[in-house]
Formats: C-alpha cells, sequence, structure tokens
C-alpha cells in the first residue's frame, strides 16, 4: 500500500505563469516517456521479477516516479495560473483549455492522451529490464529537449532535478540487469526464462539477509 | 526563505539523501558505508521532520491532530507556490 506524504520531492515555485511552456512540460506526464507511464511500468513489472531485491528495486523506483508525476503536474498547475484570454489564445493553448479548462490531464504535448500502450509487462525480466534503461534514457533526453525550450529558471530548476533522477535511475536498472545475469547460465542468458519456467532463481541473492 | 520554507527544505534534504541511498541499498545491500548514512540521515530526519510538524502541521496523517481539532487537511496542498 502506500500512504501520502504531503510535499513535493523537490520544491516547485513558478512566479510567472506560461500555458505555452505547460503544454510542452505536460509531455513528460501524459507523453509516451512520460512519469505516469513510467510508474506503471515498474509498479506493474515488479511482480515478474526473479529476485527480492530487483522486485524492491521496481517497487522503489516506480513509487519515485508518482513523486515525479507530483512534481510535473504542480508545474503545469502553476504555469496556468491567472490566465487571461489572451495568454489563452497565444501560442495554441486554446486547443488544450476547450476540453480541459486549466484542470490537469494526462496528454502528449501533441495532444495524444496518455494510453497504457506507451509501455509493457513482458513477463521477461531481460525483456522488462532493457525496456526500463531505454525508458530512463528516453526520459532524459525528453527532459533535454525541454530544457533546450525552457527559459524561465524557476521551471528550468525542476526540470534539471527530474533529468539527473532519470540518470540514477538508469544506473540502478543496470545494476538490476547484472544482478539477473549473475544468476543465469553465463552460457546462454536466454536458456529459460527466471520469471516463469523455473522457481529455481526465485531465492534471495542475499539468502542470509533474508532471515 | 521564510521559515516554513527552511524546515520543509531540511525535510526534503535528508529524505532525498534517504531516497537515493534506498535505491543504492536496493542493489548494494551488503555495503556496510550506504547502510551507515542511512541510519545517520534517518536520526536526522526525524529530528527536521519533528521540527516542521510541531510549527506548521502533518506532513503524513499519522501525524494529524486528533485531540482539538483534524488538521490534515490545513494549510496549502504541496503543489501549491506557497508550499514551496
Amino acid at each position: 500500500m502506500w500512504m501520502y506524504e504531503k510535499k513535493l520531492q523537490y520544491p516547485v515555485k513558478i512566479r510567472r505563469p506560461d500555458p505555452k511552456m505547460a503544454q510542452i512540460i505536460m509531455s513528460q506526464l501524459g507523453g509516451p516517456d512520460g512519469e505516469l507511464g513510467a510508474s506503471l511500468r515498474y509498479l506493474s513489472q515488479r511482480y515478474s521479477m526473479p529476485t527480492n531485491e530487483i522486485r524492491g528495486l521496481l517497487t522503489d523506483i516506480g513509487t519515485e516516479e508518482l513523486a515525479h508525476m507530483e512534481m510535473i503536474s504542480a508545474i503545469i498547475y502553476q504555469l496556468t495560473r491567472d490566465l487571461s484570454e489572451a495568454d489563452i489564445k497565444k501560442n495554441g493553448f486554446d486547443t488544450y483549455f476547450v476540453d480541459h479548462t486549466t484542470g490537469v490531464y494526462p496528454v502528449a504535448a501533441s495532444g495524444v492522451p496518455f494510453t497504457a500502450a506507451y509501455f509493457q509487462s513482458k513477463g521477461d525480466a531481460f525483456a522488462d529490464l532493457t525496456e526500463d534503461l531505454a525508458a530512463e534514457q528516453k526520459a532524459r533526453a525528453t527532459y533535454d529537449n525541454i530544457l533546450r525550450l525552457a527559459d524561465d529558471p524557476d521551471v528550468i530548476d525542476p526540470i534539471r532535478y527530474l533529468r539527473q533522477r532519470e540518470v540514477v535511475h538508469f544506473q540502478r536498472f543496470g545494476e538490476a540487469m547484472r544482478m539477473v545475469q549473475d544468476n543465469m547460465d553465463a552460457r546462454n542468458f536466454y536458456a529459460f526464462n527466471p520469471s516463469f519456467d523455473t522457481k529455481c532463481s526465485r531465492k534471495c541473492c542475499h539468502k542470509e539477509m533474508d532471515t | 526563505m521564510n521559515r516554513r520554507e527552511e524546515l520543509m527544505q531540511a525535510v526534503r534534504k535528508y529524505d532525498f539523501a534517504l531516497y537515493d541511498l534506498m535505491l543504492y541499498l536496493d542493489t548494494h545491500p551488503r555495503c556496510p558505508q550506504g547502510r551507515r548514512l542511512f541510519a545517520e540521515y534517518k536520526a536526522k530526519r526525524k529530528a527536521a521532520v519533528k521540527a516542521y510538524v510541531a510549527e506548521f502541521g502533518p506532513i503524513n496523517a499519522l501525524q494529524a491532530d486528533t485531540e482539538t481539532r483534524w488538521d490534515w487537511g490545513c494549510g496549502p496542498q504541496p503543489w501549491e507556490k506557497e508550499a514551496n
């Protein structure tokens, strides 16, 4: 289960509204490499991971992604406060406004609504962890693109923080991948699917820590 | 930075260190230095949370006041500028 902590993981304090920037950053809420998809990806995949350490890692990273979704939502919320009619019409925010007013809704910057088709849960540790490594890099690249388009230091600061977390998660997923490989037959990693075919590698790598 | 922001920033600082260490320990459970640091920041976080909650109310519902009033819903929400 989860219990709410009434705080953002990193502060978001944006003084100047900018609906166009909100629409761009929205991609990290409901877009193909966004935080919502990241969270659902890891929290769905964790059930078929072959060791307790990796199940725990996916739980913890999936939970952090929920905190990142909240930060992105806070950025969108603050960028769309006190808008005038002219602000809404300027730069095409009117196309979002007509459907959602200034409510926060998960869509990509292009207007495509969030879909679970953005991620997989393959039930195969190698396939899932390889997707997770790519997902962190794609999210990092999206943040790099946002940083190319943003000029307000109030926006740039939390975006840089979120970008850095993608790099840390990539590192941890790389270690998880190595942990799976260490548990497998080094001559043929794909001889069987440790998530499905056998219980032989379901024991904790560090058995003594379980007792 | 006002007092509320200062106290909240102290909590966030230790929470960040603890979360990052937790992910590290997930893949390095045998690292004694990591575990030592986790224990150290955990103690510091406890004091920082206590200081914030005493003045500005609960961060977690378990810290809410049940004696005089239910204060879990009080104060700005985390996504408001005023809370950051």
